[in-house]
């Protein structure tokens, strides 16, 4: 892994203690060990997007650290999930789009790497949860496959890892052949994780993972982000303030295309630097 | 306004029922297991059947699902997945086209194209004529249920890596099998009642034919023989023709539509 100069991500946030703000998710508490210094596991320098002729994003520039959660927050259509889908090249599906600026992932420009091996390092968790129409197993064990190289004992032991980690083994572990349309949509949301953790990716994005659930399958969700932080850099999109809050040690604050404050979670939602920031947080707009 | 929609709906059910209904009468009365298993009979002997003409549609069926259906299918995925607006408009103008030829100007095509080459007729030249007439039909109902597919399925796998070729085989289409499976169905029962491509293309044999490169009988050249021949016994076998003939096409309608009820994904449309 190597650690490439930050240099001009101008709102990199001073070393310090990084520690959530809101800490109580039933009962559990976040306090990160995480180490403060962490290497930068993805940078974004000066991007801009466009769709079509409508431009999305302006000049952002954000760095992601490695083994911490960054959560993008804002109102919609603020570019917050436009700049998720730039760190994975997903846009690319999109026809009409066009990206110009860097973004480095262990200070590698990733349109220097092959898509799809790109993508197998920077998995990708969506709003709304899609699971194959196939059974439980085949949809962890897809991208196993995918990639291949493995036995079929192997991929058995990754597929329960990767549930495990999930925390979704103890509750489909006796209906692994079973489709996966039959779980309930917590479950399946927590399904599309454990199928983008098991190619172990070293980032995983999730774009508004809970819009669709509620607060109990919520809950869970963020507690399993806590948990997935310690291997994982996390950058995660959510409209949810108090999400963001609970399970994220930086916050940046999007709002027309511009990353309007980058910063730890605690300072921004504490002490925001820009008057947009104090007013969408404080819910005087958004 | 209900009354005049209901006059004419109830007219649409009415006159399928009568078809139907006229049908039985006449065609189940006049079967026979003999008309299953034999040949037809020489003029002027009364009996036989048309175990030839029933293989022979079979035969010339399964020839135009092997060429049909995968030019149809792969012209589906293209216009689905790959098309850019101007290749999608311009195949689809061209597959709507092909759909309003005429039967008979398929029929004469692949006469001039394989008859006239072969010097005699065969089941071969039937099966192409049929398996053009179901590409149209296989290239939009292809590309109907590919669409069907909720897009994050496909953005699940992209997301994990895989290529998009890969993406289609192993995720995409079998999402969409049953839809796919469910076209050709009905694309099939659609074509195994014409006729007029088969008069200069499979012809017709009063005998077993055997391999595809012979001419060879259908039901619904057969029926057409026997209905406008001037014996009573024959018009008899014609009625018991278009039983089967209607049996056979609704059933492949019926499994079809239960294919369909069976589809996981039916409610994600």
């Amino acid at each position: 892994m190597t650690t490439s100069a930050a240099g001009d991500a101008t709102r990199t946030p001073d070393v310090a203690t990084v520690r959530s703000p809101v800490p109580e998710v039933h009962g559990t508490t976040h306090t990160t060990t995480r180490s403060p210094d962490a290497p930068e596991k993805m940078q974004a320098k000066a991007v801009d997007f466009w769709y079509g002729r409508a431009q999305a994003l302006f000049d952002v520039s954000m760095s992601m650290r490695s083994s911490h959660v960054t959560a993008c927050i804002g109102p919609s259509g603020c570019g917050k999930s436009t700049f998720l889908r730039a760190l994975n090249r997903m846009y690319e599906t999109v026809p009409g789009t066009k990206l110009t600026g860097q973004i480095l992932l262990d200070g590698d420009d990733i349109f220097g790497l092959d898509v799809t091996a790109l993508r197998r390092r920077v998995g990708m968790v969506f709003q709304k949860s899609n699971p194959f129409p196939k059974s439980i197993f085949e949809n962890v064990a897809y991208g196993l496959r995918v990639n291949g190289g493995l036995s079929r004992p192997q991929i058995a032991e990754q597929v329960e890892r990767s549930l495990v980690r999930s925390a979704l083994w103890d509750e489909v572990k006796h209906k692994l052949h079973q489709s996966a349309l039959g779980l309930s949509g917590g479950q399946q949301q927590r399904l599309c994780i454990a199928r983008a953790l098991a190619v172990d990716p070293e980032v995983l994005l999730l774009d508004e993972p809970c819009s669709a659930l509620d607060p109990i399958a919520t809950a869970k969700i963020e507690e399993l982000l806590l948990t997935l932080a310690d291997s994982c850099t996390i950058v995660i999109v959510t409209h949810n303030m108090q999400q963001a809050a609970r399970v994220s040690d930086y916050t940046g604050f999007f709002l027309m295309g511009r990353l309007v404050e980058f910063g730890r979670t605690d300072k921004i939602f504490q002490n925001p630097a820009r008057k947009e920031t104090e007013d969408y947080i404080t819910g005087r707009f958004g | 306004m209900l009354g005049a929609t209901g006059i004419c709906a109830a007219g649409i059910a009415s006159v399928l029922l009568f078809i139907l209904g006229y049908l039985v009468i006449n065609g189940a009365s006049s079967l026979s297991l003999s008309f299953f298993t034999q040949l037809p009979a020489p003029v002027g002997e009364l009996g036989g059947g048309m175990a030839n003409a029933i293989v022979g549609s079979g035969k010339i069926l399964g020839l135009a699902v092997l060429f049909g259906v995968p030019i149809g299918f792969l012209g589906g995925v293209y216009l689905a997945e790959y098309a850019s607006p101007v290749g999608a408009f311009v195949v689809r103008y061209v597959t709507d086209l092909l759909n309003g030829v005429p039967s008979i100007v398929i029929g004469i095509f692949a006469y001039s194209l394989i008859v006239l080459n072969a010097k005699h007729f065969s089941a071969f030249a039937g099966g192409v004529a049929l398996g053009i007439m179901m590409i149209p039909i296989s290239v939009r109902s292809t590309e109907e249920f590919l669409r069907a597919v909720p897009n994050g399925l496909r953005e699940a796998a992209l997301a994990l890596g895989a290529p998009k070729w890969r993406v289609l085989a192993t995720v995409v289409v079998p999402a969409a099998r049953d839809g796919i499976v469910t076209g050709i169905l009905l694309n099939l029962a659609r074509v195994a009642g014409e006729t007029a491509p088969l008069l200069f293309t499979a012809f017709s044999n009063r005998y077993w034919s055997s391999g595809i490169d012979q001419p060879t009988a259908s039901l619904p050249v057969m029926i057409y023989t026997y209905a406008i021949s001037p014996y009573e016994d024959w018009h008899r076998q014609a009625w018991a023709a278009a039983f089967v003939l209607l049996m056979l096409v609704l059933g492949m309608n019926i499994i079809s539509k239960v294919v369909l009820m069976r589809s996981p994904l039916r409610g994600g449309r």
